[in-house]
């Protein structure tokens, strides 16, 4: 059975001064068509730089220093530039945090819709427009005759996420990759456009792999999650099992941090001791060791390998 | 002390100086323009100010590889019978003393008005910024040309050479503050809204307070860059003053002076006293302002995130 | 409302900036006739609160509702276009500089960005000494010192690390000495402005944890900005819900969240996401936010509500309070349409 999209032993370097240092140690994941995965950790795990390198848009000094990654049955790692061009923004789209950072100030909605249609698929002004009309309404949003003459600024943060899921559809893509599509935004639009982003899954069968540091929207909206710590997947698996029933003793931790799911108001929150270690120094063995309740010898010396556990696969040696 | 000291070694900032090569040629020739000129009146042949060591009989020897040169003057003499080299030593002594301290006049009026308009902004940043727009229209050569004029003319030429050098650095520290005042308040104005100034105002710290212990050292790396820069500009615009014959007197002559001197004399063939106070000049101005572009890309926050 | 109890009264507090600029970005033409015009923005309309002694009063609301203005004109960052602060029974909001020492060492803040709050070229020892000096003239360098250490120990910053800069150290260390900061005074008012929405989950547990430990064993009164819902239910004592620069709804953590009153903070609750349940419905608003400049008429909220009506349209509504002591601001619930 061959996946939508299927990502083996990943390894992404960056070249600094002192040496290469890894930002992703061997990931593996995949993809089928329609399924919805979450890459979830805190800032520094490499869940963003995972995202990029899918897409092969890893700015220097990163880069891809192993692994292969399969899109369509085809080895997109291997790609040369302009043929990857073909598919990133076509096949595969990425919506971003901050709207700003992908809709030019200068132009109009319209014309930045316009101008990848007749790019990618080179289609007339006329035809583009219809489109991009038509993938506006998917969006809702209202009166978007009116849109297509507005300047970025003129809109909402909220309506702005929604011009850019618009853009990402207008290729029909197979997978959208949403780095944080709603950190910015508030808890009542950040709903709205999550419900947005699922229902356009369901209806157009496209896959997407949603990139957050909230537990709360992944648990809400993907089937599958991968948590990663440290450059590494350290549990993978089905969303219900692996937020239920979590495994790792980092995801558990993480869980129980937030407020309102275990722990009474006015109860001291669980907590994770100390920090995500800087790449530059990860600890031998687990990664997680130094902040882990569990820790043993083994810890300190051995990288625990994903081994299958209620369903999922975790990375640990106590469990 | 010491902890800054490591911390200094592992800086951003000083690896960057150690990769680029043009930075660190830059600086090093800085550090030997400065140490040249601190030295002169030990390292020059001869003191050039003092009377008693001119001869008008060696006036316009050429240079010592030239037909008719003599050991005695490695670069030549110029029409007083000065020998170059050491004129231009003592030159540059002025010239830097002049840019110095012109610069310094101008931070301190500069930053004064600038960290006033930008941090307490309103109608006083309205009033002191017109100031400023008015002193930059006035173009500082019609300034120097009326003040140095009218000082001649009140003192006599003998008291205006004793008084040439603080004159200059008056004049020139007038001319251009305001780039420093624009500076200071643009920077001013991003720091007074973070956060960190809202927390002194928590502690109750007085507006002064804050001003100067808060605000200004985090202005600090724009005033590096632009000092640079003013430095430069101070000693081409002492160079330009006493060119037109409005800066230093010939007794005492700066590189500026020096070059204007000689450029009567270029035409009978004397050349070497215009080219080598020019060269000299160029390459000083040239190293200022490479490190000075070296300093503000390393520096600006936009490139480098610390 | 007990009296007795208030430490903090604000009582209706309007707050606008003027962002029209200078004269010739105030000048229009309107039929060819120049006029001035200008625009402010109303970030706190009216807004009254009793902070009670020992409580954490949460002040809950999306960006852009005031709530951050509110806290800083509580602190006397910026002065009230009308409406009084009471501190104590003691007015503070009119008060000179110097006056206001006095109350500045008990009420102390606490902000969003541990890379903004800090300032980069002082040291730990130097950010946490510059209050005590200030306050405390005569304070002798052993004082200082003993007190510098202890609060960084509560707060879990190592003392060994007093000499650092903050860009030695993380986000979360960063805020603990922020925090650190606050403290340092023994204040009996804290206010903070979005302590942990800049920090990463597991690093937002630790920092709520100390506030919380700080509180009980300092009796400190909060007054707790943010707009993060599972937070303000963790930590909160009473809630009040703000949007547009009002008030809508006022009450106690448990009954705000099992019986919302205000269909906005229904709305507003229901997008919670929450980890472990799938697929929540929520409420869907209307529209959009409407900006600060031009406030809707009437009721700020009926241009997204579902049960608006005429009345909403043109009258503004009072909070009121209910039997459960919840204080709401609605047309809708005083005339029972809704049902909880």
């Amino acid at each position: 059975m061959s996946h939508l999209l299927n990502v083996e032993d990943l390894e992404v370097k960056f070249a600094l001064r002192f040496g290469d240092i890894t930002a992703i140690d061997g990931i593996s994941f995949s993809l089928d068509k329609g399924e919805k995965l979450g890459l979830v950790g805190e800032s520094g795990a490499g869940k963003s730089v995972t995202g990029f390198s899918i897409i092969n848009l890893i700015s220097k000094p990163g880069f891809i220093s192993k692994g292969r990654i399969t899109f369509e049955g085809n080895e997109i790692s291997a790609y040369s530039d302009s043929k990857m061009r073909q598919i990133r923004g076509d096949r595969i789209s990425m919506i971003f945090q901050d709207p700003m950072m992908t809709l030019n100030p200068v132009f109009t909605i319209g014309m930045q819709m316009t101008e990848v249609l007749m790019a990618h698929r080179k289609m007339s002004k006329g035809q583009a427009r219809k489109i991009a009309l038509e993938k506006l309404k998917k969006v809702y949003i209202p009166s978007p005759e009116k849109r297509l003459a507005q300047y970025p600024h003129e809109l909402s943060g909220g309506m702005r996420q929604r011009i850019i899921i618009a853009i990402s559809l207008l290729t029909d893509p197979a997978i959208i990759i949403a780095d944080e599509p709603t950190t910015a935004l508030d808890v009542t639009i950040q709903a709205e456009i999550m419900d947005l982003l699922q229902e356009l899954c369901e209806s157009d069968n496209m896959a997407l792999i949603l990139i957050t540091h909230d537990l709360g929207v992944v648990s809400q909206v993907t089937e599958k999650i991968a948590v990663m710590y440290a450059g590494k997947i350290i549990e993978y698996g089905p969303t219900d099992q692996i937020v239920k029933h979590p495994v790792h003793p980092y995801t558990e931790g993480l869980i129980k941090s937030i407020p309102g799911t275990v722990i009474k108001p006015g109860e001291d929150l669980v907590q994770i001791p100390g920090m995500m270690p800087t790449l530059t120094n990860i600890p031998q063995g687990c990664a997680f060791n130094p902040r882990c309740y569990l820790k043993e010898d083994i810890c300190t010396t051995a990288t625990p390998e994903l081994k299958q556990k209620n369903g999922a696969m975790a990375a640990c040696h106590m469990k | 002390m010491r902890q800054s000291l490591i911390n200094f070694k592992e800086s951003y900032f000083l690896y960057s100086f150690k990769r680029d090569k043009v930075a660190m040629a830059s600086f090093i020739a800085i550090v030997i323009f400065i140490l040249l000129a601190l030295a002169a009146p030990w390292i020059s042949p001869m003191n050039p100010y003092d009377a008693n060591n001119i001869d008008i009989m060696n006036s316009e020897i050429p240079p010592a590889w030239e037909e008719g040169g003599v050991k005695q003057f490695p670069l030549g003499t110029d029409n007083m019978g000065r020998d170059m080299l050491s004129t231009m030593l003592y030159g540059l002594r002025t010239s830097i003393l002049i840019g110095v301290g012109a610069v310094s006049l101008q931070a301190f009026i500069g930053i004064f008005m600038g960290l006033t308009a930008g941090y307490i902004g309103g109608r006083v940043d309205s009033i002191l910024m017109r100031i400023a727009d008015i002193q930059f229209s006035f173009p500082y050569l019609m300034v120097a040309i009326v003040v140095s004029a009218v000082f001649q003319l009140a003192f006599g030429i003998g008291k205006y050479e004793m008084l040439a050098v603080p004159l200059l650095i008056l004049i020139i520290g007038f001319a251009e503050w305001p780039m420093y005042a624009r500076t200071i308040r643009a920077s001013v104005m991003g720091e007074k809204n973070k956060e960190y100034v809202e927390a002194a105002r928590v502690i109750g710290l007085s507006r002064p307070v804050i001003m100067v212990r808060h605000v200004l050292p985090n202005s600090l790396t724009s005033l590096m860059v632009i000092s640079t820069i003013q430095i430069a500009n101070a000693v081409m615009s002492e160079a330009a003053l006493s060119f037109l014959g409005l800066g230093m007197p010939v007794t005492r002559p700066s590189l500026g002076s020096l070059i204007r001197s000689g450029f009567d004399y270029i035409f009978s063939g004397s050349w070497w006293i215009t080219v080598f106070p020019g060269i000299w000049l160029v390459v000083f101005v040239l190293v200022i302002n490479l490190l000075g572009d070296w300093l503000r890309d390393v520096l600006n926050p936009k490139l480098y995130k610390g | 409302m007990n009296t007795k109890n208030t430490l903090v009264s604000i009582n209706n507090i309007v707050k606008h900036f003027d962002i029209s600029g200078g004269m010739l970005d105030q000048l229009q033409f309107k039929n060819f006739k120049p006029q001035l015009k200008k625009t402010t923005v109303k970030a706190v309309n009216n807004v009254s609160l009793e902070i009670r002694k020992g409580e954490t009063l949460s002040v809950v609301g999306e960006s852009g509702c005031g709530k951050s203005t509110l806290a800083r004109v509580v602190m006397g960052l910026y002065p009230p276009n009308s409406g009084k602060i009471l501190y104590n029974g003691a007015r503070i909001d009119n008060l000179t500089h110097k006056q206001m020492l006095p109350f500045r060492k008990k009420m102390q803040m606490i902000f969003q960005d541990p890379y903004a709050s800090l300032n980069p070229r002082k040291t730990v020892q130097q950010t946490l000494e510059e209050p005590l000096r200030f306050h405390n003239p005569k304070i002798s360098n052993k004082d200082i010192q003993k007190k510098v250490e202890r609060v960084m120990e509560q707060v879990g910053v190592d003392p060994l690390w007093i000499k650092r800069y903050p860009h030695e150290f993380s986000g979360g260390q960063r805020q603990r000495i922020s925090i650190a900061r606050g403290l340092i005074l023994d204040p009996e008012f804290i206010v903070a402005d979005e302590p942990v929405s800049a920090l990463d989950v597991s690093i937002q547990a630790q920092i709520l944890n100390l506030l919380m430990k700080a509180g009980r064993e300092r009796q400190l009164t909060y007054l707790f900005i943010t707009h993060d819902l599972s937070v303000v239910r963790h930590i909160s004592t009473r809630v009040a819900v703000m949007y547009l620069g009002t008030l809508c709804e006022l009450a106690k953590a448990r009954d705000l969240f099992d019986t919302p009153q205000h269909p906005y903070t229904k709305a507003l609750l229901s997008a919670i996401p929450v980890v472990g349940e799938n697929q929540a419905k929520h409420i869907k608003l209307k529209g959009e936010v409407p900006t600060p400049v031009n406030l809707p008429a009437g009721c700020v909220f009926h241009a997204r509500c579902v049960y608006a009506d005429d009345r909403c349209t043109n009258q503004v509504p009072e909070l009121r309070t209910l039997d459960n002591g919840t204080c709401v601001a609605c047309h809708a619930v005083e005339e029972n349409q809704i049902s909880v």
